[in-house]
């Protein structure tokens, strides 16, 4: 016997049984920062059978304090994610296969990488990516785990279909805005505190314990000591677009998508939202202005200007990225300072 | 009055007798959140109705999106 995993099959809701189990299962990781770096590492320790990670960005200093799996040198060559993840984890555990992928992800990508997945883990940075993986979860019938982290505040819910009220029904809409990790700043405890509810309950799924599932909506503040997990059943709705009686799954048509486009010739990328939006323009000029970027405003539009990126947002909803003809670069630049 | 949120004691002016109001408060109206009240959750379109009173227990749960 492999002495490897020993004390994990010493745990007894685990055992032998169970840890075979989790070596035949596959995990999708849907982003490679602080949350997914967190849970890749818990995952390939715990020796599951295959992991796909993905993420769209590069490694930078900033990253450092949290996303556990970077080094140094890895934001000096600015790595991407996924590849610096890939090599570290194959040296924690060379008998998982890794499978890692430098890639933008919305649906089309999402469909490519489902096949065979038992389990999807949430470590993005934006409600638009959440709600695709939402309706793919409820479309394949694949369970998956929402985690996010602001602060010292973190929050996590598993979806199983047909079962639990899907992020759909929780939200009713998609948030726009609010703070983000860029914005508000994040401390690692809250991330690692994330990372440890959403890699229980992958556990517990992947050797099929059921019933030692959380079953409620569970949120925490480190810094102000809170702790709050409050059942939410009776929030699923039978009418659901996404996980209801007769769904549509609304978040893989083309309509609700966040929509980009390069605007020609100007090395300018536009972003505009699923929907006509009124942004209070005065209070992102405050935030952003906290940002160390410079901050410019008219009745119109808002000018922000971050080392060699200009972003300029319009009441509506739209904004332009200037300074790049990328679009996974443009779309990080607006989750992180836009949510 | 005194409430009692996310197990902290809380003194919030007398006005405040809903939901909405208390969340309009806190300055999180805006905010995707889910509230519950003395143990039982709250659709999110009965805010406006649904009234507190002096020791209510109230836990509000806010959506983050970063990670």
């Amino acid at each position: 016997m492999s002495e490897r995993y020993s004390r994990q099959e010493l745990f007894s809701p685990i055992g032998k049984d169970g840890q075979s189990k989790i070596s035949r299962k596959h995990v999708l990781v849907i982003g490679a920062g602080a949350l997914g770096t967190g849970s890749a590492e818990a995952l390939v320790r715990a020796g599951v059978g295959k992991l796909t990670i993905v993420d769209r960005d590069y490694v930078e200093w900033s990253n450092l304090q949290r996303q556990q799996l970077y080094v140094e040198e890895d934001a000096k060559q600015r790595m991407p994610k996924t590849v610096a993840a890939e090599k570290r984890l194959r040296m924690i555990n060379s008998e998982v296969d890794i499978q890692a992928s430098v890639l933008d992800v919305s649906v089309e990508e999402i469909e490519q990488l489902i096949d065979e997945v038992d389990l999807i883990m949430d470590a993005t940075d934006n409600f638009d990516i959440r709600m695709i993986i939402n309706d793919i979860s409820q479309k394949y019938q694949i369970p998956w785990i929402y985690g996010a982290c602001v602060g010292s505040y973190g929050i996590s819910h598993t979806i199983l279909p047909g079962e639990t009220p899907c992020l759909h029904c929780l939200l009713e809409t998609v948030p726009m805005g609010g703070v983000t990790c860029d914005t508000a700043g994040i401390i690692s405890p809250a991330v690692q505190m994330v990372v440890a509810y959403q890699t229980t309950e992958a556990m517990k799924l992947l050797v099929e314990d059921y019933h030692a599932l959380r079953k409620k909506l569970v949120s925490f503040d480190l810094w102000k000591n809170h702790h709050t997990a409050i059942g939410v059943d009776k929030l699923k709705k039978e009418d659901c677009s996404s996980c209801g009686q007769s769904p549509t799954y609304p978040f893989l048509s083309f309509e609700n998508r966040t929509k980009t486009a390069v605007l020609c010739g100007r090395d300018t990328v536009q972003i505009r939202p699923p929907e006509r939006m009124n942004r209070d323009l005065e209070k992102l000029a405050t935030i952003l202005s906290e940002q160390g970027g410079r901050v410019s405003l008219n009745p119109y539009l808002l000018s922000f200007q971050i080392e060699k990126h200009r972003l300029v947002l319009f009441k509506d909803g739209r904004v332009l990225i200037h300074g790049t003809k990328d679009i996974a670069k443009a779309k990080t630049l607006y989750h992180r300072y836009l949510g | 009055m005194e409430l009692i949120i996310n197990g902290d004691k809380v003194e919030v002016p007398n006005k405040i007798t809903t939901v909405s109001s208390l969340l309009q408060h806190f300055g999180i109206n805006q905010k995707v959140v889910i509230v519950e009240l003395n143990q039982s959750i709250l659709e999110k379109g009965s805010h406006q109705e649904t009234t507190i009173s002096d020791r209510d227990k109230i836990e509000i749960v806010n959506f983050v999106g970063g990670g």
